[in-house]
């Protein structure tokens, strides 16, 4: 049997049973550190499987967590002492103003001078196609051998730019090719996920901040 | 909390300067190695939360609030956008604008890198900001000493 195939299915069974016992267990510090364990577990196999970026990001992220709930669970306190600013300066306001309406005016500008643009509905990007040109990074010539019509969409400039060598992962000059899709082809893709993590982030200070708390002051002090 | 013992402090002054290069190692050269954005800001915010584990809330009261966190995320959130709004300069939003350069080097890959710091400020300052929230401002209830919060005004 293939070596790696056959760490995988120890691994595998090794996160089984820590996912059971962290179910099962009445112990609340031992349930956080079978999930522990199963999370290290889960970055080996990444690992394994040829996943580095995902591995270290799953490494990092559950020591972390790890370290927080283990700090939440052992200290057991009830009260959160956050509190929130009521206003924000109007500098920051408008600045943040100032972002939103250069965002919006870029988009629908640029869709009247032949950029992207907003699609109309049920025109879906994949369909158009232009000259090669058009879709080559900045201060690049259209590769060579390359078609002169090429799908106009990310998927057809992604797969156009590999028939270049020598410009790390599809003409984006990145030598780590999962960084060159995250942050150049799919860069739109990462904002949004930047956006979940900051709405995330907004949302904890929300529950635990102090003014939530103050209405459950009587029930923390009956205790 | 007034942080844990010398011997735990004493390691956390020597260990935290290299965690911290180690997630700036990781964020700068996102592009060239396995890592980027995410991973080194959650290093940085492990980092973070080691210094104030360590050192206790009093330290933490005064040099790494979550406010200060509050504010670097907000930061890192605007230079990425302001990053993406650069693009329109040729043209699209997100257009990769910078030199390409020579595959493998640190000033390669033209907007990546930028992306990739601007990306590391705001999730590690955001998830050390979720850290205090959670694990460090967390008062003792009824039974050990009145309400001291961090912020009360």
């Amino acid at each position: 049997m293939d070596p790696i195939l056959l760490l995988l299915l120890v691994l595998l069974g090794f996160m089984l049973v820590g996912s059971l016992i962290a179910v099962e267990t009445r112990d609340l510090l031992s349930s956080v550190i079978c999930v522990g364990a199963v999370g290290f577990g889960t970055s080996l196999v990444f690992l394994l499987l040829g996943a580095p970026d995902l591995a270290v990001t799953q490494v990092v992220v559950e020591i972390l967590v790890l370290v927080v709930l283990v700090r939440v669970v052992i200290t057991r306190r009830d009260d959160a002492a956050m509190t929130s600013r009521a206003t924000l300066p109007v500098g920051l306001v408008l600045l943040a103003l100032g972002i939103m309406a250069a965002v919006v005016f870029g988009t629908l500008a640029t869709a009247d001078e032949g950029g992207l643009g907003m699609r109309p509905f049920g025109d879906p990007l994949l369909n158009e196609r232009t000259e090669a040109a058009v879709m080559a990074p900045a201060g690049e010539e259209a590769p060579e051998g390359a078609p002169a019509e090429m799908p106009k969409s990310v998927g057809g400039a992604f797969l156009a730019h590999g028939l270049t060598e020598g410009q790390g992962s599809r003409g984006t000059g990145a030598a780590n090719y999962v960084m060159g899709i995250l942050l150049d082809y799919r860069a739109y893709d990462t904002l949004g996920e930047a956006t979940v993590i900051f709405v995330a982030v907004l949302g904890a200070y929300a529950v635990l901040r102090k003014v939530g708390r103050i209405r459950h002051a009587g029930n923390v002090a009956d205790r | 909390m007034q942080g844990m013992s010398p011997i735990v402090k004493n390691v956390t002054r020597l260990v935290a300067g290299f965690i911290a290069l180690f997630g700036i190692y990781i964020v700068l050269y996102g592009h060239v190695t396995p890592g980027g954005g995410f991973a080194g800001g959650v290093i940085l915010a492990g980092g973070l939360a080691l210094v104030v584990l360590a050192f206790g809330e009093e330290f933490a009261r005064k040099v790494l609030t979550h406010e200060a966190a509050q504010t670097a995320d907000s930061l890192g959130a605007i230079l990425f956008l302001l990053i993406a709004l650069l693009g329109y300069a040729g043209g699209l939003f997100f257009t990769n604008l910078l030199p390409v350069g020579e595959v493998g080097k640190l000033f390669s890959a033209g907007i990546i890198a930028p992306c990739n710091v601007a990306i590391g400020i705001k999730v590690g300052a955001g998830l050390f900001g979720v850290f205090l929230a959670l694990a460090a401002f967390r008062r003792a209830g009824a039974g050990s000493g009145g309400r001291t919060g961090m912020l009360e005004e």
